[in-house]
């Protein structure tokens, strides 16, 4: 039997047995994507709504830069949050640095963009069609991004899902600010790319199993409540 | 109806409209409008589409800002009057009939222990109790219209204006809103609506502005208008009109 066939039996039986290195990668995984995707939706979502119904000057500037940051390099950001971090950085005193800490901040800069152009897309499409009632019943700016937001919420759900399947499947940045340490910083993606490099492939190709399972659950979850959404609210 | 007309008009006047215009990039879409209204009537515009009906509503409304001129409303007892506005395609949000109704409460900063009642109370003048806990979006057009009606409604707005609020309905449930609409005049608002029908001008208004092209032709009771419009547009139009 070939490597990869080897490599797959391994995997299921990885899997199967809950492998407790395993199981420790996924939930630290999983705890500090969905961290990031809290802080970035907390912030994004809200930001993008006000860019996509507020009028100033400078706003299509500023849509252009936010769907730019769309595409930040994982490395660049990891790179920027190591020096805030770094002993000798301007946040170096908190010590955050190769901490779970430090790639929630990481992976929440790169997908609160991601989270903030997609909510402005979605909030400004509806915004058409509610502008003349919102202004009509008097609804301050504040009241509109909420109602917006609330109205729009099953649609969001995409914008969501995209940053957290960005913050999930990137390694540049944590691996920078986590440092890949075993049983503290190691996640999924630092592992695939760690243990592929050293040639242990089962447990690699066991994560990389895995990942994408969960982006796809994720997805189809996401799917589901957008049809019965749809059915049920119109 | 002249003579009661005459006598509503003399209780004041509500809103005066001066030399009033609107740009759109080159186009002018409402070309010195002046005119005045008396309280408590029913005014419909009148016109054909594109003859700058929803425009002049909505500058009167304050959705636009006209490009010169002047609205200028009367006061009630020395405050605001209080306007709702009903548009042709309801604007109605995600969430329950009832919801629908209790937000525009809420923006209209109403105790939060009164809203129920007054959304229950306007959805039951409506005829609308049996769809109050339905998902606003999926009722029907007609539903979907009075809902927006009540909503409305249930501010107690001094003056109702509304923006071809039956284009898009068939002729049961363009019944259903024009009663729904007059009995929200009879409630004591004012009622200011646009159409390009004349069945449904003849059947609800009191008096009627014709515009024709952005400029207002005529300002003539809803009798003497039927009688025989005094503006060539305004004959043409009915002319036109298929019976």
């Amino acid at each position: 039997m070939n490597t990869l066939g080897n490599s797959f039996i391994a995997a299921y039986e990885l899997i199967a047995r809950a492998d407790p290195t395993l199981l420790a990668i996924i939930g630290l995984s999983l705890r500090v994507s969905l961290s990031a995707l809290f802080i970035a939706t907390l912030v994004g979502a809200p930001a993008g709504a006000l860019v996509a119904i507020a009028d100033f000057r400078g706003r299509r500037a500023v849509i252009v830069v936010l769907n730019g940051l769309m595409g930040l390099p994982p490395v660049v950001v990891g790179l920027l949050v190591y020096l805030l971090l770094s002993r000798a950085g301007p946040l170096g005193e908190l010590g955050l640095l190769f901490t779970p800490g430090a790639m929630v901040i990481a992976q929440a800069i790169l997908i609160t963009p991601i989270v903030a152009a997609l909510t402005r897309q979605v909030v400004e499409d509806a915004w058409t069609e509610y502008r003349e009632l919102l202004t009509s019943l008097r609804a301050t700016l504040w009241q509109a991004v909420v109602t917006l937001l609330w109205d729009t919420r099953y649609s969001l759900l995409t914008a969501v899902l995209a940053g957290f399947g960005r913050a999930m499947a990137e390694v540049g940045a944590v691996i920078i600010v986590g440092g890949n340490i075993a049983g503290v910083t190691r996640v999924m993606t630092t592992t695939i790319a760690l243990e592929t490099s050293k040639g242990d492939l089962p447990l690699a190709l066991a994560l990389g199993l895995i990942l994408i399972l969960l982006v796809m659950l994720l997805n189809a979850a996401a799917f589901a409540t957008r049809e019965w959404s749809a059915a049920r609210h119109g | 109806m002249d003579e009661k007309n005459t006598a509503r008009a003399a209780a004041g006047t509500l809103l005066r409209v001066d030399d009033l215009c609107y740009e759109s990039g080159s186009q002018r879409l409402l070309d010195h409008a002046s005119f005045s209204l008396g309280a408590g009537l029913r005014t419909v515009v009148l016109g054909a589409n594109g003859a700058g009906k929803s425009v002049l509503l909505r500058l009167l409304h304050g959705l636009l800002q006209p490009t010169s001129g002047r609205v200028s409303w009367a006061e009630a007892q020395g405050r605001a009057l209080r306007q709702a506005m009903v548009f042709q395609r309801p604007v109605l949000l995600r969430r329950s009939a009832m919801a629908n109704v209790i937000f525009a409460l809420k923006l209209g900063r109403v105790a939060a222990s009164a809203c129920e009642t007054r959304a229950l109370t306007a959805l039951s003048h409506a005829g609308l109790m049996h769809i109050a806990r339905r998902s606003a979006r999926v009722l029907s057009g007609g539903e979907q219209q009075r809902l927006a009606l009540a909503r409305a409604w249930a501010l107690e707005p001094d003056v109702l204006l509304l923006d071809e609020p039956t284009a898009n309905l068939d002729p049961t449930a363009t019944r259903e809103v024009e009663d729904t609409i007059m009995r929200i005049h009879a409630g004591g608002a004012r009622i200011v609506m646009t159409t390009h029908n004349l069945g449904q001008a003849r059947r609800l208004a009191d008096d009627i502005v014709f515009v024709h092209q952005g400029r207002v032709t005529e300002h003539t009771p809803a009798s003497t208008f039927f009688a025989g419009p005094k503006s060539a547009e305004a004959v043409a139009f009915m002319q036109g009109e298929i019976p």
